[in-house]
């Protein structure tokens, strides 16, 4: 149990996907200068990393560890995904029409999302059994979602701060995402 | 466009780091050092290269609906042939980098040029795309990580090896880039205003003469 609780504080605050392993760049500067957005494009993300980590997971261990496959990991990880994002982009216009239209226009690019393969190849890497691969993955898409929710925020102040021409959009919001990183790096310090 | 043109293009115009702020996961992780972002650099060309020619080759064969899955699976069967390369060759460079090889599949660069430029254009334009664009990315992820092992290594500021680091470095190259740029097109500009101002000065000397 504590091993869990330290996997999950980690994956959510101090090792945070976007602030500490700095995976998932793109949609944390792209999508983040509206809050709406950013907190659409978080949830869409958490739910995509949970249910494709659990299936990239289980398919290593059970196909390709045990056919001695692994060289084919970054292939079949990636399609996985693709495919994955298209289902559950038909499956939620099937099923919950309201929850597509919040998060229909973020699915198409979580497939080229760092963060999804990062996690899925971390789990791997780390060598985690099926717990912990679940908790990890469900905290690093709520740590995802929490950044995205605070950043923007933050950005919808600096972008109305004077600063010079060259500076404004994504410099000075990369330098505000500085200080950001720099305080969830001191987190460790918690435990 | 002129075949010089498409290679510069990348470089300099529409570079994927500091002008079009596209593949910003990796710029920020691996400017640690200036021989990681050399190896980087290195790894993206290869794949560039060889996914762009090959997408330039099969361009009318595949049927447009599913283009984008062919050409993720061209590129995850490059960035697998990298990454076991890497592994047999250069193990060092391989634990440095870490996780952000596998990470190339989902570079937006690739997969952007192949999309924007590849299925488009015939493989000799393609090719050269591919090695401005990959040197233009490379230029400037060493640029970053000069300043970044500078600060951190030989002024000691540990700050800088770390993500925040990188964070502000990335922030300040743009900024910057993005300010001469902006001064250069002033400067243009003026000098544009003064020269027809100039010559309204002399047509209108002309009919007065007249």
């Amino acid at each position: 149990m504590k091993d869990l609780m330290i996997i999950a504080f980690a994956a959510f605050l101090t090792e945070n996907v976007i602030l500490g392993r700095t995976w998932g760049i793109c949609p944390f500067l792209g999508v983040s200068k509206k809050q709406s957005n950013a907190i659409g494009m978080g949830v869409a993300v958490t739910f995509v990393i949970v249910i494709t980590t659990a299936v990239t997971w289980a398919l290593h261990r059970y196909i390709l560890a045990r056919f001695d496959m692994e060289y084919l990991q970054i292939l079949v990880f990636i399609l996985v995904i693709a495919s994955l994002v298209q289902m559950i982009e038909i499956f939620l216009k099937k099923v919950s029409p309201t929850l597509y239209k919040a998060l229909g226009i973020y699915l198409p690019l979580i497939t080229t999302n760092c963060a999804v393969l990062g996690v899925a190849n971390a789990v791997i890497d780390l060598g985690y059994g099926f717990p912990e691969m679940l908790v990890f993955s469900l905290f690093s898409g709520l740590g995802f979602l929490f950044v995205m929710w605070i950043f923007s925020g933050l950005r919808e102040k600096v972008e109305t701060a004077p600063v010079p021409e060259g500076f404004k959009g994504f410099p000075i919001a990369l330098i505000a995402a500085a200080a950001l990183a720099l305080i969830f790096s001191r987190l460790g310090g918690i435990i | 466009m002129k075949k010089s043109q498409i290679f510069l293009n990348g470089i300099i115009k529409e570079n994927p780091t500091l002008v079009m702020l596209i593949g910003m996961c990796p710029t920020i992780a691996i400017t640690t050092s200036i021989s990681n972002a050399i190896g980087m650099g290195a790894c993206v060309i290869f794949v560039l290269f060889f996914s762009n020619l090959i997408i330039s080759l099969i361009r009318h064969i595949v049927p447009d609906e599913i283009r984008i899955p062919v050409f993720i699976v061209v590129i995850a069967t490059l960035v697998t042939i990298t990454q076991l390369i890497l592994k047999a060759y250069f193990p060092s460079l391989d634990a440095s980098l870490g996780e952000f090889v596998a990470l190339i599949v989902v570079n937006c660069i690739i997969l952007g040029r192949a999309e924007a430029f590849a299925s488009k254009n015939g493989p000799v334009s393609s090719m050269l795309d591919a090695l401005g664009m990959g040197l233009g990315f490379t230029l400037a992820i060493s640029v970053i990580s000069l300043i970044r092992q500078f600060l951190a290594d030989v002024l000691g500021l540990a700050m800088f090896a770390s993500p925040v680091g990188g964070f502000i470095i990335l922030g300040l190259v743009i900024g910057i880039f993005q300010s001469v740029k902006l001064l250069i097109e002033k400067k243009n500009e003026l000098k544009k205003k003064e020269k027809e101002k100039k010559e309204k000065e002399v047509s209108v000397n002309k009919e007065a003469v007249k």
